[in-house]
């Protein structure tokens, strides 16, 4: 068991690197010059130059990338071109808004999801079912900045219940932190709600045809126990993995719905550095995605083993 | 001999039935209906009681769905035209660009769909059926599925001037590990069937083989993926668009149309709204087209969804 684990989070390092290596590559492989961002419009060549000597742009490839990733690993992202401070710090304080929209909406998403796709699923092929597949297909098709928008004139303008777009700090009060996150978690949740509902209902569907449910239905447990102790706990290995791959679809989600509720976190910083070219950000930002997102498939790997005695590794 | 019998395509009786099953889908009927429907005014734009799209007109910003609007044609008489759709802060009548901006979105998505499914199917034979390719390719395509779609499609928008194939090159590279891994994994199992090993043995070279006995197996799923990948590359061109990072901001696309509204979205919404609506049916009927194709050509994929 220990010997897998080691194994598993052995494994995840050449996927690091590979997605390192790409990222350097495609940076680095631009037709614009850094150098020449930084040194602006009516700077000389003997400038450039300059610049690009001190970025280390003159040396081999192969010795950029090695200093540049040693860098990385101890946490120095170097510095932003656009916003004159080191990305670090600028990732430090982007990060409040965009975990706390993260986290609202997973919880959201699963509290939601997970009952709905077990309903349909106990309910197989009546209205609910339909209804609930019909959602399902919907809120794949939804383009979640719609989505936002609809939600923002029902709400925030026609209604003025909540508020427009911005977002409130946490340390400024938790009344105001969570009403500013109701309407971007809940345009943010639709696609995982849709996702894991089905994913959900499918599971279940093909758990309850099990003859040990049979068997818990015929000694007179009640549907619920049924359902929930027998049923759901046995279909939770393919629903913790699709919430697991989901988080691609999150951190997709953040960009777009940080942008439409005018949150400053990281996807909006993503889009701010995409915007000005701002290169090192732009390296950070998605070497800082997706090392998240391998972590969390690694962490879903590890909760098989809690969630399924029987998988011993 | 025997090579002649071995070498008719495998799929190739299945086809009728899964044609005639296809029309009894109402999946498939509606995604089709709804796709022609766009493709017609795709293709039919500027007779569709059209203007410019991108004509400025400065008296005529911000005009709500249904106002009367006058305009200057080429020739410089005056002319009055309603504003089905309203106008937006440039005065442009989104109608129109909503209607052109269908396009540029089947353009992006049947583009990415076709070049992903391509490169997907010629680097996942490859894989699947050379050694010590595979080690190499699978480690590459793991590192590039491990970036999140939409990041790697907005990192790579970066890199050059917006245009229209920069978006579809951005949107594509995030799509081709998946065709790879499918493909990959067809390939490991056909080539356990005993048809395969029987070409093996006869000796039919590793091209023919992987033509005539192998590519067939891949065209059904392929299929569906493709749709999917299709859905997919229409919403993704769309919110590249909508974030100002997509194609060129002059070019009618519902992705820059909502971009362009999104200030002024409180007091008009009509901005957001009419292109919306239509990119949300336009993924919908692509999705269902895709679910129904799914169960009606790969019914062994559709159980395992």
């Amino acid at each position: 068991m220990y010997g897998y684990l080691f194994r598993r989070v052995l494994g995840t390092i050449p996927v690091m690197l590979v997605v390192a290596i790409f990222i350097f590559l495609m940076l680095r492989l631009t037709p614009s010059d850094p150098a020449a961002i930084i040194a602006g419009d009516s700077a000389t060549t003997e400038q450039v130059a300059k610049i690009r000597g001190q970025l280390g742009l003159d040396r081999p490839m192969v010795e950029q990338f090695f200093i540049w990733s040693s860098k990385v690993l101890s946490g120095d992202f170097g510095e932003s071109f656009f916003f004159k401070k080191t990305v670090a710090s600028l990732i430090g304080e982007r990060i409040e808004p965009t975990l706390s929209l993260a986290l609202i909406t997973m919880l959201l998403a699963v509290l939601v999801a997970v009952p709905l796709g077990v309903l349909a699923a106990h309910r197989h092929g009546s209205w609910i079912d339909r209804i609930v597949m019909g959602f399902s297909v919907l809120g794949f098709s939804m383009p979640s900045f719609v989505i936002g928008y609809l939600l923002i004139y029902l709400f925030a303008v026609w209604l003025g219940w909540l508020p427009v777009q911005g977002y409130q700090r946490i340390s400024e009060g938790l009344g105001g932190w969570l009403r500013g996150l109701v309407l971007p978690s809940l345009t943010l949740s639709i696609i995982f709600v849709a996702l894991i509902a089905r994913m959900t209902r499918t599971s279940m569907l093909e758990v309850l045809s099990e003859d040990y449910i049979r068997t818990a239905r015929a000694k007179g447990q009640s549907e619920r126990k049924v359902l929930f102790r027998h049923a759901l706990r046995n279909a939770a290995v393919p629903i913790v993995t699709v919430i697991g791959l989901g988080v691609a679809l999150l951190i997709g989600g953040v960009v777009v719905t940080e942008s439409v509720f005018t949150i400053p976190g990281l996807g909006r910083l993503t889009v701010d550095a995409v915007l000005a070219r701002d290169y090192p950000t732009i390296q950070a930002v998605i070497l800082l995605f997706s090392f998240v997102y391998v972590m969390i498939n690694l962490a879903v790997d590890m909760i098989y083993t809690l969630l399924d005695p029987r998988i011993r590794y | 001999m025997a090579d002649v019998i071995l070498d008719t395509p495998i799929a190739a009786p299945a086809k009728p039935a899964a044609t005639f099953r296809n029309l009894h889908n109402p999946g498939v009927v509606f995604g089709t209906t709804v796709i022609l429907i766009v493709l017609l005014m795709a293709l039919l734009a500027p007779w569709l009681g059209t203007i410019d799209p991108t004509a400025i007109n400065p008296i005529a910003r911000n005009k709500v769905p249904g106002a009367e609007l006058s305009l200057r044609t080429d020739t410089g008489e005056r002319i009055k035209m309603i504003a089905l759709f309203g106008t937006d802060g440039l005065g442009r009548d989104v109608y129109s660009r909503v209607v052109y901006g269908a396009r540029i979105s089947l353009l992006v998505g049947v583009s990415v769909a076709l070049i992903s499914v391509a490169c997907g199917l010629f680097i996942g034979l490859l894989a699947g059926f050379f050694r010590i390719l595979d080690a190499i390719i699978m480690r590459v395509m793991d590192g590039l599925m491990a970036i999140p779609a939409i990041l790697l499609a907005i990192a790579m928008v970066s890199l050059f001037r917006s245009s229209v194939l920069t978006v579809i090159i951005a949107i594509t590279v995030p799509q081709i590990p998946g065709v790879v891994r499918l493909v990959r994994s067809i390939v490991l199992s056909v080539r356990e069937e005993p048809y395969v090993e029987a070409a093996v043995t006869l000796g039919t070279s590793t091209p023919k083989l992987l033509w005539r006995h192998v590519l067939p197996n891949t065209i059904a799923p392929m299929i569906v993926q493709g749709t999917f990948i299709c859905a997919a590359a229409i919403l993704v061109e769309a919110i590249l668009s909508f974030l100002g990072i997509g194609v060129p901001p002059e070019v009618p696309t519902w992705g820059n149309i909502m971009a362009e509204g999104r200030q002024v979205f409180s007091l008009f919404p009509h901005n957001i709204i009419y292109p919306g609506v239509f990119l949300a049916m336009t993924i919908l009927a692509v999705n269902v087209l895709g679910d129904g194709m799914r169960d009606t050509l790969d019914p062994k994929m559709a159980k395992r969804v």
